[in-house]
Order: structure tokens, then C-alpha cells, then sequence
């Protein structure tokens, strides 16, 4: 069964790049890494684009411990998971945000903690990680589109993060919003979605240890077009619930108005936690189309979809007793 | 000489290069350069010529009207044909590759989701339109024929809703095709007013070629 469980306590820095790039090799040597659309288009002769992987760009982040919470499910390539991103503020097309966030500048960042709170204020990025043990996270990412990823994250339980600051009994949601920015953000341009994006959480959704404030990911900081310097990761929910470039965390009573769901109230509910047995509107969520391994295969690609994306044993009882057809 | 004229040394070229992107398709399928999504790539870009070539075959008409160059249409039928082959490209490409294994889900799908009924339901609508596309089958339906290829402009316009209804947020590029499908469609109003006063003239310059 899929368990939260730790697999080794690592030092410092995890798989050195030197490792994924024999790790590519290796797979090209038995032939795995190019599949024709006939049987006799196998290319031996590796294609230069996928052999010759760059190292991981940003500062290497210190880690405590490591926890798969994938069940050892193959992961996605950093190239894949950093160029195929829906980050509708550096544009639409998945390849946007990897092209157009280079002007973005994520430091110095600062964070403004608001509403039903005892302590609030605004904070630097480095009082917000200050204490807070960062650890790697290797998480299913399952999008609403029906296709998903494996990415090992990096970060510490948001709920460690909230109690710091005191919420009062009154506070039942926690409120997201991502960061404004049009100069750096060329897809804020275009009024797409109702700027600035925001997210919210129930309480215990937001306390609950799987929920993942994350500041990096394949052992280094967040790249722009993955959020920096600080998203949420939220793994049993459909991935637009994971909002990017936090600038404000508020606590409040009632649930937060967010984004997708006021675009599509139909389509997006608040909740949207990934289920097999409630469709989208317009397509299935059944099953959906897996990134990950080799990063490149025609088929077999497709897989099903587990209910709260294989966390039920973790998260179901945040819901017991609810309808969730009607709070999808 | 082994061509006729002009127009028939030009179409060998003309049939590689609508040829040309599904080489590409093939190329990059081989090489590995399909991006991370290498199946949703292959759907989106089979789909976007099967569309663009259902325009094309669409604006033949008021080409010829506009620039007065009447040879235009001898490449009509290989323009269409070629939509027929990109959208059956998709169709397996969607079948075959992406829904492998998960068949029980296609046979919901096409009944439940409206984006893959009118989809589904364009493809059906060209084979008709594909078949009788030789001159045989022209000439024998004489006057029927060009009331069963008046199919084109539902058919174009399901393809342009089977792409509007899958986008999930952002219309801009779908809403170019609608545009350019309602501008097709406009050039087309005089004509048709006129036509249903005087016969059509058109199966002359078809059977020509």
C-alpha cells in the first residue's frame, strides 16, 4: 500500500546530476528511449536533444530526510517538469511559463500573513523558513487535464508554517494569493483568469502533514516557472490547487473565493480533489496520461486514476459524511 | 512532356507539402522530440492541419473569385482529401495511442463529452465526402454531388467546436478558425443568393480536370 514512510535520512544534497544524466544513458543503451510509430523506426543513435541533459540550474537546498510518498513510482525528468507547466501568468501554451519567466525576479521575496490570526505582519522569505526543517517530498501530480506527474518537492508541512502565527478559533479557511506583477509576468496581460490568482484551503486540509509549503524541487531551489520562491503542493487535489509566488497567506471564516472556481463553477469546485468517479464537465477524469520515466513514450502512457490520487488513507477522512459529487 | 500543363506539374508539390507536417509528425516522433507530452503533441498538431486544411479547402472558392485565378479549384479535392487524412490521423492517434487499454472508456466518451461527439461526428461526415470524391462518382451524381459536399461548412464548423469545447480557458486560437470559418462562410452569402436564381457553373471547370 501507498504509505507515508521514510526511506533514508540523507545528509545534505540528494541524486547529484551526474546520477540522472547515466540514468538517461543507461535507458538509451537498452532501447527504451526512442519508440517509433512503427516497429522499425527505433532509432539506436540517441537523439542530441535528449542525451545531452544540462545540469539542474539554481542553489542546491540542504535537506534533512527524504519520504516517497509516490510508492516508488518512476519520476518525471526535471526537463519535463519544468518545461511542461500551466503558470497562466507568463502565458497559456504548457511550453509559456519555462520561455517567458526568465525576467521574473523571485528575491528578495516577502509574504504578508493577514486576517484571524493572533500574530500577523509581513515577513521576509527568510523568517518564513527560518526554523522550519526542509525535507523531500516525492509526490504524485495529478492535473485536472487528466495527465500527471512524479516530482520529488521540496519543503516543510504548511501547518508548521500556520502555527507559528496563532490562528484564531474563528478561522475555518486559509486563503491564497500569488503575486502581481505584469511587468515580469508578460500572461497577466491578457485577462484569461481574474488576476491576482488565489487558492484557498479548509483548515484541516491546510494542517494536514501531506500539505506541502515548497520552495524547491529535484534538490534545488524552485525554478520560476514551477513558483518560486514558494507554492503550495497540495498532492491528493487536482494541481491548480498548488498556487505559486505566495505574497499572502490570510486566515478567514468563511470559504475563500479562488480562482478557477470563479471562472468555472461548474467545472472547478473548491475542493477539487482528485476523483476517478466525479468527470470534469467536458472530458473524464478516469484515468489520465502519466510524464515520467524515460520522459518519452508513445505508449502505454496512460494509467487510471486512484481516488484522492492514491492519499485516500491519509486524506478520506477529511471528508467523511460529505457528498462529494456535490463538493467536488 | 509528362504533365498536362502547369497545374498538373504543380500538384505532385503541392501534395508533399501537405504531406510536409505529418513527415514532421513522424520525425519527431522517431527522434524523440515530441516535448514532455509527447501523445497530447501528436493529437494537437494532427488536429490543428485536419482543421486548417478544412479552411483551406473551404476558402478554394472565394480564392478563385477574389483573384480571378479559376485553376485554383483543381486543388480543392486534394486539399479536402488531405483534411480526411490528417483528421483519421488524429482519430487513430486518439484511439490507438492515447485511449490504448482504456477502450471501455472510449465508448462513453463519444456520447458523453460534446467536444468528441462532434468531432467523431466530423470525421463520419467526410468519409461520405471522401468516397465520392473521384470524377466517376461526380459526374454520377450531377447536380447531387455539390449538395452532398455542401457537408464541408457543417463539417468545418464541428471542427472548430471540437476544439473550442476541449480548451479549458484561453479561446484566442480557436476563436481565429470560428473567425475565419464565419469569414468563409460570408464571402459565400452574395454568391448563393444569386445561385438560387441561375444554375450552378461550377461542374464544368471540376470535370475539367
Amino acid at each position: 500500500m501507498r504509505r507515508h514512510h521514510i526511506i533514508a535520512p540523507l545528509p545534505s544534497s540528494i541524486t547529484p546530476d551526474p546520477v540522472y544524466r547515466r540514468r538517461r544513458e543507461l535507458l538509451k543503451l537498452l532501447g527504451l528511449g526512442a519508440v517509433g510509430l512503427s516497429a522499425g523506426c527505433n532509432s539506436p543513435a540517441a537523439p542530441p536533444a535528449a542525451t545531452a541533459t544540462p545540469p539542474i540550474p539554481g542553489k542546491t537546498m540542504t535537506i534533512a530526510r527524504r519520504v516517497d510518498d509516490a510508492g516508488g513510482e518512476s519520476q518525471t525528468t526535471y526537463a519535463d517538469a519544468t518545461h511542461y507547466n500551466n503558470y497562466y501568468e507568463f502565458g497559456t501554451g504548457k511550453a509559456d511559463p519555462a520561455a517567458n519567466s526568465g525576467r521574473f525576479v523571485p528575491r528578495p521575496w516577502s509574504l504578508e500573513i493577514a486576517g484571524l490570526a493572533e500574530k500577523t505582519g509581513r515577513y521576509t522569505l527568510e523568517d518564513i523558513l527560518g526554523g522550519h526543517a526542509l525535507e523531500e517530498r516525492i509526490y504524485r501530480m495529478r492535473c485536472v487535464e487528466a495527465w500527471s506527474m512524479v516530482i520529488p518537492w521540496i519543503g516543510f508541512p504548511l501547518g508548521d508554517l500556520l502555527k507559528r502565527f496563532k490562528p484564531l478559533a474563528a478561522a475555518k479557511y486559509v486563503a491564497f494569493t500569488t503575486v502581481e506583477r505584469p511587468a515580469q509576468m508578460p500572461g497577466l496581460a491578457y485577462p484569461v483568469l481574474d488576476w491576482p490568482y488565489r487558492e484557498g484551503l479548509r483548515m484541516d486540509e491546510a494542517m494536514h502533514p501531506l500539505t506541502l509549503l515548497t520552495v524547491g524541487m529535484y534538490g534545488r531551489e524552485l525554478p520560476n516557472q514551477n513558483g518560486a520562491p514558494l507554492r503550495l503542493v497540495v498532492p491528493w487535489k487536482y494541481g491548480f490547487k498548488g498556487i505559486k509566488a505566495i505574497v499572502k497567506i490570510e486566515f478567514v471564516e468563511r470559504q475563500p473565493r479562488t480562482t478557477w472556481n470563479a471562472a468555472a463553477p461548474d467545472e472547478y469546485g473548491f475542493y477539487s480533489n482528485v476523483n476517478p468517479a466525479v468527470d470534469h464537465p467536458r472530458w473524464s477524469q478516469k484515468t489520465e496520461r502519466r510524464i515520467a520515466g524515460t520522459g518519452f513514450n508513445l505508449f502505454g502512457n496512460r494509467i487510471a486514476t486512484l481516488p484522492f490520487n492514491g492519499y485516500a488513507e491519509q486524506v478520506a477522512h477529511l471528508y467523511s459524511g460529505m457528498d462529494l459529487r456535490k463538493n467536488f | 512532356m509528362f504533365f498536362r500543363d502547369r497545374i498538373a506539374l504543380a500538384k505532385p508539390l503541392a501534395f508533399a507539402l501537405c504531406l510536409l507536417p505529418f513527415a514532421h509528425l513522424v520525425w519527431d516522433a522517431t527522434h524523440g522530440t515530441l516535448g514532455p507530452d509527447p501523445v497530447a503533441q501528436l493529437e494537437h498538431r494532427s488536429g490543428d492541419w485536419a482543421l486548417r486544411l478544412m479552411l483551406a479547402t473551404l476558402a478554394v472558392t472565394p480564392l478563385r473569385r477574389l483573384s480571378g485565378w479559376h485553376k485554383a479549384i483543381r486543388f480543392r479535392r486534394m486539399l479536402g482529401l488531405f483534411a480526411f487524412f490528417y483528421a483519421s490521423v488524429h482519430l487513430t492517434i486518439y484511439l490507438v495511442i492515447d485511449l490504448g487499454g482504456f477502450w471501455s472508456q472510449l465508448l462513453g466518451e463519444i456520447v458523453k463529452r460534446p467536444y468528441i461527439t462532434v468531432g467523431f461526428a466530423a470525421w463520419l461526415l467526410l468519409i461520405p465526402l471522401a468516397l465520392t470524391s473521384t470524377q466517376r462518382m461526380m459526374r454520377r451524381l450531377g447536380r447531387h454531388w455539390q449538395q452532398l459536399h455542401r457537408l464541408a461548412y457543417l463539417i468545418a464548423l464541428l471542427g472548430v467546436l471540437h476544439y473550442f469545447w476541449l480548451v479549458k480557458a484561453d479561446h484566442r486560437e480557436p476563436a481565429l478558425y470560428l473567425a475565419i470559418w464565419i469569414v468563409l462562410m460570408l464571402v459565400r452569402l452574395p454568391r448563393q443568393a444569386r445561385a438560387a436564381r441561375t444554375p450552378p457553373t461550377n461542374a464544368a471547370i471540376l470535370l475539367k480536370d
